[in-house]
């Protein structure tokens, strides 16, 4: 169990320090999210009905839940290059805790979603978003975030081992995941969604985690929201670990 | 104990329908390097594996050290390195912190894993490059790192698949020089090669595996012998018959001679008076010759006579695409 810990910490570290050098990842966790909120903000926000909330309040908790999803895309890239490299069988070849290797991926997603949450915090006050709740909320609120991000890590950990080449990954990643952020009331009210859609986007697990959000951030109905996005984390949590834990063996068994 | 390194008997790994392994049985004693030289796809790789214990077996056993791959993995992991032909070594991470981070997954406190990586550095002769990212390394010097990895723990056997595959000429031959000083310091080497001339260099026995299965075994002049005795290379010179020389030429042995290229072959049992003889009757058959010689059978040749096929250096097929 020690060794599971210690091993676990070297293979995070090993990640978040090679993160500095690898500049197109950083730029995606930093530069591209900055993108988007001004864009959502100054060229779609004019024409987004949000009543009760200034459409930034409005977009701050969603485009950082949509952000927090994708932080574990370094996971997913990450394992693939590692798998296709050989370093998974080095790694296996050595006398470490086996759980280490994918333990220590999903940990330093958790590092990087906290830097990508700060940045984009930061953005979002400057443009104008602010917190309506009290500093505790607003910190379960980051707490929470991070949750649903490490959920989502082992999710894209799966992704990642079952992907034959990156490219494989970005684009499993562009198409089941951002139509799945969008389809959610992340950017727009999901009333005014077409009926079939907006059934959809009702129990889409990414419209609770970002009403859980808004709820902790400004004051929304609670509703059964908070609660229900741990139990979502969870349940991701205990389907995909274990699948993307199959999935390593048998793909570093080749 | 016994002083037997490895001991693999009627091992067998399926991929779907490819016997990669088709019962295999070796030995190779402590110390020893022993040469496991195939073409891509005869199932080298796939051995190292589960001798690595990356892979299981689908029968037979395999033990090293006398750990056994499938039942002692955990405890053979502290006895072993591996250096394969992907130098599987992180390209973000510099030398000097790959090292480090094997060192520790070994359980060593990080000053310790550092001093052993300056230390591997430095012989490695990659102590200038110890703070560079590896992406910056030279084909070469990734080869030396990644060995330099399996090494961190000082492991009394040592696995390297296809360790020169992809270097050019001056990069083999130093890290053929680093190989040797492991040997000399005792290490038991189990190596995967498809160059002949570096089993014959580094190898003391050498097994020859195709298509799954363990073909020839011995040293390097045991398998040579199994050629019978010499060979005779004679060039003719530009206009003389090369068909008229075979048919003079093939009174000389038990099996014909062979031409190719305009190069005339002949096995010969003896080597004692071989040459005269051949002049001689050339000479009579009025043939000019522009080059004669007599030389000891190489691996190629070797592996030729084996497998009906000649070392495939550039195959097509990566070993890889049965799995």
């Amino acid at each position: 169990m020690r060794r599971l810990v210690t091993d676990t910490l070297i293979i995070a570290e090993r990640n978040l320090l090679r993160l500095p050098r690898a500049p197109e990842l950083l730029i995606g966790f930093t530069i591209q999210p900055i993108m988007f909120v001004l864009l959502f903000r100054y060229v779609f926000g004019g024409a987004i009905q949000t009543p009760g909330y200034s459409y930034v309040d409005y977009l701050i908790p969603g485009i950082i839940v949509q952000n927090t999803a994708f932080g574990g895309f370094a996971t997913a890239l990450g394992l693939n290059e590692d798998v296709r490299k050989g370093l998974i069988d080095r790694f296996r070849s050595l006398p470490m805790s086996r759980a280490a290797v994918l333990g220590g991926r999903t940990l330093s997603d958790i590092a990087t979603n906290t830097l990508s949450i700060t940045i984009l915090l930061i953005t979002g006050v400057i443009i104008g978003f602010s917190f309506q709740t009290s500093f505790p909320e607003a910190i379960a609120g980051v707490g929470l975030l991070l949750l649903f991000g490490y959920s989502f890590s082992w999710f894209l950990a799966f992704i990642g081992l079952l992907a034959k080449s990156s490219e494989t990954v970005n684009s499993i990643g562009f198409i089941a995941v951002f139509p799945l952020t969008f389809i959610s009331s992340a950017f727009v009210p999901v009333e005014s969604m077409p009926a079939g859609l907006r059934a959809f986007a009702e129990v889409n697990p990414f419209t609770i985690i970002v009403d859980a959000i808004r709820h902790l951030w400004l004051g929304a109905p609670a509703g059964n929201n908070v609660w229900g996005s741990i139990v979502w984390s969870l349940v991701i949590i205990a389907v995909f670990a274990p699948l993307a834990v199959a999935r390593y063996r048998r793909a570093a068994g080749r | 104990m016994t002083d037997q390194a490895i001991e693999i008997e009627g091992l067998v790994k399926h991929f779907g329908d490819v016997r990669a392994l088709d019962g295999v049985d070796l030995l190779a004693e402590q110390g020893q390097v022993l040469g496991l030289l195939g073409p891509n796809g005869a199932g080298k790789t796939t051995l190292v594996r589960v001798l690595a214990t990356l892979i299981k077996p689908d029968a037979g056993t395999a033990r090293v050290l006398d750990f056994d791959v499938q039942h002692d993995a955990a405890a053979l992991r502290e006895q072993i390195g591996l250096a394969g032909q992907y130098a599987a070594v992180d390209e973000n991470l510099t030398g000097l912190e790959n090292l480090t981070m094997v060192g520790r997954l070994y359980g060593e406190p990080r000053r310790s894993a550092k001093a052993r990586g300056m230390e591997l550095l430095e012989r490695f002769d990659l102590l200038d490059a110890a703070s560079r990212p590896t992406k910056t390394y030279s084909g070469g010097m990734r080869r030396r790192l990644d060995l330099a990895a399996a090494l961190v723990a000082r492991p009394p056997v040592l696995f390297l698949d296809e360790p020169t595959t992809g270097l050019d000429p001056r990069s083999r031959l130093s890290l053929w020089a680093v190989i040797e000083g492991l040997v000399a310091e005792g290490t038991t080497v189990l190596l995967t090669t498809q160059y002949l001339e570096e089993a014959d260099r580094l190898a003391d026995t050498i097994a020859v595996i195709d298509h799954g299965r363990l073909i020839a075994e011995g040293t390097s002049d045991q398998l040579k012998d199994r050629l019978g005795g010499e060979r005779l290379e004679v060039r003719l010179e530009d206009g003389a018959d090369p068909h008229l020389a075979v048919a003079v030429l093939s009174a000389m042995a038990d099996e014909p001679a062979t031409v190719e290229d305009g190069l005339v072959r002949l096995s010969v049992r003896e080597r004692h008076g071989v040459i005269a003889e051949a002049v001689r009757r050339l000479s009579d058959a009025d043939l000019g010759v522009e080059d004669l010689a007599l030389r000891r059978p190489t691996l190629d040749d070797v592996f030729l006579a084996l497998t009906g096929h000649v070392a495939e250096e550039h195959a097509d097929q990566e070993e890889e695409q049965a799995a």
